[in-house]
């Protein structure tokens, strides 16, 4: 039986420990906020934070996810980072179609918490996993700005 | 989609007809569904049989409830080009509603009511959602605020004259106030009014006057949007499939024993094949995604390739070349090019441009889920089409369109891609529904497909090959120009075919070089469309106009380069007949200081300014790009500035965010995109080789709107045609390498 600390909650698990955490979040723990979108660590649409960095669910399996804390998308915010971020998203309404956004924020929460006050370039390095088909980018560089900005004050 | 608002369909829905159907609806008493901390509604609540007293629905766009919720009933898909919360604003601008408790929710499949009145079905495409609502919706808000004010005339005993309403409030001149909520009984129980006044632009205090945040910003950024991939019903099981790797091919022997094996795997089914369903596949029904994903892995398949299509993207293009140069059906004729070139102009262009196949790719990849019951079936999806969806369904199942319901949620994207014309995932999902139902599975049951079988399973943009001929006399003007398209049709074999395909010709195929705006005496555009390739294609964000502007914008700028004069100035000197396109072109030259030259690079970059100007689905877009091109040959967008005039600008921000987007999605395909096949097999699966735009390619984009008081018309598509030719008309000026074939990819360290 396998024990995971998901947003504070234990959840327990007798199944596949090779199933990656994605399918263990959408469909056993109905988080349906981390999304998949292509199963190869290739578009960040999966993105969870594993002990605060920053990783894609859709490869890690939920046997590497034990003994560490797991945060989604429906808790970032109770930490005042993810609070943060999620604020200036709907402060400059950066989406569009949603999909890809739950992974933008936590990527985007992981960089401000590593860095306060990023560059272009910086936004863009830490950026550049997470894919986003409506091309949302020219907003998610703003609101990283106004999030540190707003951390800042 | 196409632009069909000037085709034939066009439903001239009269104020009478309007307001005889809002009067014949009845006035429902329903209990408000209470998720007033949200922009948007519960899925599937829309006409979802509520019961008992609490709210006031005057008609079937809205829905106001005794907790003072304002619920507008959206019958366009929300697919983030922000239709709900413009759908939204039409309504609480002549309602006088309080912005903030005004929530959408999606329309189910009903075509009386939630018809696109520019097509004449329920549909989501054409960039038509605020065109063919923007008188609708408002009558919607004013009919319902005329019922509030009836409702209070009565209660307070006063004239009706002498009451006013703003922001979710009515107030009587003599003191009396009461919320909407407060007056949602009453108003229910007056008369539809038989005419209602629409405000004048003046006045508005919501159109195009502020930036009203969207109404699926909150939900979409704390992960509880509900997108199809997302939602459950109870004993559903996933279903995942195993799709031939050759359009055509079907499954000769399947041997499921090792999926089987795979835990939580439930039940395997053979679908399609049967000339109802377009793929024919093996599903592995599954408890959960990764057991069922397992299990089509495990399959073993061994397919009857005999009617597969085989030919590769060369094969195809060499095809198409021999195609365009033989003669084609003449979709344009202004004067004689073939004379004008007989005499010899001073100066001959001759160009081909190719254009690969492109894959939507939405974050999203399809899916759909179907709950079968006897003689009825419900379909929840992100549901661009619903008319074509449900009578394919009811067709497939042998039952009548009424009994096929459908929960319209969000979607991931589309960008075409799920207004399939021939209904392809949806009846794909119902297929394995009905296969499993046959065994004795009558559970509901979600198709999903993974990244690769989304990349693989076709209704690509087309592949295009273009063969043209431009003629300029001694002082540089355009005096012929002959162009030849070859393209695979969209629209033919499709209930689109009636009004989109005319003496042959699919309107889509030419549109955006055959009516083309500049004054070009002897023009003559000919359309070649094969009938043997077997790859299936649909339309895909701005659908000719993807390829056809690029190619009508990049040969323009080669007769400037040609006649050596200014690529802005000579497009503006050919556009008198076109005073809208006329006017972005300069706002955009102006806003992009095109006059000025570039701030050079650092030692060894060139630096490069592109301009192209297009019109599609009635909207008019500028756009010039700005690029440094290093010595090794890579190269960075740097800016985009773009101009748009839509008409009035209901959401100057959605417009923006628009812009942006179609600018990315253009400027994703115009560098990286690119579906290839070799001996009938797409080379693609993943975003590792179907390469989207990430953002650190993605340049600033400035968006400049022209003021308007012109109806509004479409911005989901418009921005996306103009930006890869203004892309390459800036790498040509930077180093006067001239690409004439998308995608860009690695041609300029070539």
């Amino acid at each position: 039986m396998i024990q995971l600390d998901i947003n504070g909650k234990t959840h327990s698990y007798d199944g596949d420990p090779s199933m990656p955490l994605l399918w263990f979040l959408r469909d056993v723990a109905n988080l349906t906020g981390t999304k998949y979108g292509c199963g190869m660590a290739l578009c960040g649409a999966c993105t969870v934070h594993l002990d605060g960095q920053a990783v894609r669910s859709c490869v890690t399996p939920v046997a590497a996810a034990v003994g560490k804390k797991i945060t989604t998308v429906e808790a970032v915010g109770h930490d005042k980072v993810g609070h943060a971020v999620q604020a200036a998203w709907q402060k400059l309404d950066v989406v569009q179609c949603g999909y890809c956004q739950s992974g933008q924020i936590m990527s985007a929460t992981a960089l401000l918490r590593s860095n306060k006050k990023p560059s272009d370039a910086d936004i863009d390095a830490a950026m550049s996993g997470n894919v986003c088909r409506c091309a949302t980018y020219v907003r998610i560089r703003a609101a990283i700005h106004e999030a540190a900005a707003s951390l800042a004050a | 989609m196409n632009d069909i608002s000037r085709g034939i369909l066009i439903v001239n829905e009269s104020r009478r007809r309007f307001l005889q159907g809002a009067g014949g609806l009845a006035l429902g008493i329903y209990t408000g569904a209470a998720f007033a901390d949200s922009g948007t509604a519960a899925p599937g609540s829309a006409g979802g049989g509520l019961v008992g007293a609490g709210n006031f629905e005057p008609n079937a766009f809205v829905r106001i409830g005794t907790d003072n919720s304002v619920t507008v009933v959206a019958k366009h898909l929300e697919m983030g080009q922000g239709t709900f919360t413009g759908l939204a604003t039409l309504v609480a601008e002549e309602l006088d509603a309080d912005w903030e408790l005004v929530r959408v929710e999606g329309a189910p499949a009903d075509n009386n009511k939630y018809k696109n009145l520019l097509m004449g079905i329920q549909l989501t495409g054409g960039s038509t959602a605020m065109a063919n609502s923007w008188e609708q919706m408002r009558k919607a808000g004013a009919a319902a605020r005329a019922m509030l004010v009836a409702a209070a005339a009565q209660e307070w005993k006063v004239a009706p004259a002498s009451i006013s309403v703003a922001k979710g409030w009515v107030h009587s001149k003599n003191g009396h106030k009461a919320s909407f909520g407060q007056l949602a009984l009453k108003a229910a129980q007056q008369p539809v009014p038989q005419d209602v006044a629409l405000k004048d632009p003046k006045d508005f205090q919501l159109i195009g006057k502020q930036k009203l945040h969207r109404k699926d910003h909150a939900d979409k950024t704390n992960g509880s949007a509900v997108f199809t991939q997302d939602y459950k019903l109870p004993d559903m099981l996933v279903a995942v499939v195993a799709h031939p790797q050759r359009f055509g091919a079907v499954p000769r022997t399947v041997n499921a024993d090792k999926a089987r094996a795979v835990p939580n795997v439930v039940e395997v089914v053979q679908f399609g094949g049967d000339n109802k369903t377009r793929f024919s596949g093996v599903a592995v029904l599954a408890k959960n995604t990764w057991a069922a994903r397992s299990g089509r892995d495990a399959l073993e398949i061994d397919w009857d390739e005999s009617g597969a299509f085989r030919l590769g993207s060369e094969q195809i293009m060499a095809q198409y070349r021999e195609m365009a140069g033989k003669d084609g059906l003449v979709a344009r004729k202004e004067g004689d090019a073939a004379a004008a070139f007989a005499a010899k102009p001073a100066k001959l262009i001759e160009a081909e441009y190719e254009l690969p196949y492109l894959a939507h790719s939405a974050m999203e990849p399809l899916n759909c889920l179907v709950k079968l019951g006897d003689g009825s079936c419900e379909i929840v999806n992100g549901e661009q089409m619903h008319t074509p969806d449900q009578g394919a369904v009811a067709a497939l199942l042998g039952i009548t369109p009424d009994k096929v319901s459908i929960t319209q949620l969000y979607a991931g994207g589309s960008f075409g891609r799920r207004a399939n014309p021939h209904a392809d995932y949806v009846l794909e999902a119902v297929a394995i529904a009905k296969a499993a139902w046959d065994k004795g599975v009558k559970v509901p049951v979600k198709l999903v497909w993974t990244r690769e079988d989304d990349t693989r399973a076709g209704y690509y943009r087309p592949m295009f090959f273009h063969k043209a001929r431009l003629g300029l006399d001694g002082g540089g003007k355009l005096v012929a120009w002959q162009h030849h398209v070859v393209a695979q049709s969209i629209i033919k074999g499709t209930a689109f075919e009636g009004f989109m395909v005319k003496d042959g010709i699919d309107a889509t195929s030419v549109e955006g070089v055959a009516d083309m705006p500049y004054a070009v005496p002897n023009l003559r555009v000919e359309l070649s469309t094969p009938d043997n390739i077997g790859v299936p294609v649909q339309w895909w964000r701005s659908v000719g106009h993807s390829a056809n502007a690029f190619v009508k914008e990049s040969l323009v700028d080669e007769a400037a380069v040609a006649a050596g004069q200014d690529p802005y100035e000579y497009r503006r000197a050919l556009l008198g007949g076109a005073p809208r396109l006329k006017a972005v072109l300069e706002l955009a030259a102006a806003k992009a200081d095109w006059g000025r030259p570039l701030k050079p690079g650092a030692a060894g970059e060139k630096r490069g300014r592109g301009i192209a100007v297009h019109e599609s689905f009635n909207s008019y877009v500028a756009q010039v790009a700005e690029v440094t091109v290093k010595p090794d040959g890579s190269f960075k967008v740097d800016r985009v500035v773009c101009a748009v005039d839509c008409g009035v600008a209901i959401n100057p921000d959605v417009v923006a965010a628009q812009m942006q987007g179609g600018i990315g999605y253009g400027l994703s395909a115009a560098l990286h995109g690119a579906i290839t096949l070799k001996d009938g097999v797409v080379q693609e699966s993943n975003f590792h080789q179907y390469i989207p735009l990430r953002i650190n390619e993605m340049p600033a984009v400035e968006v400049h709107i022209v003021p308007s008081a012109e109806k509004p018309t479409g911005v989901g598509e418009p921005g996306t045609p103009p930006i890869a030719p203004a892309l390459c008309n800036a790498l040509f000026n930077a180093t006067g390498k001239r690409i004439r074939r998308l995608p860009v990819a690695d041609q300029m360290s070539a």
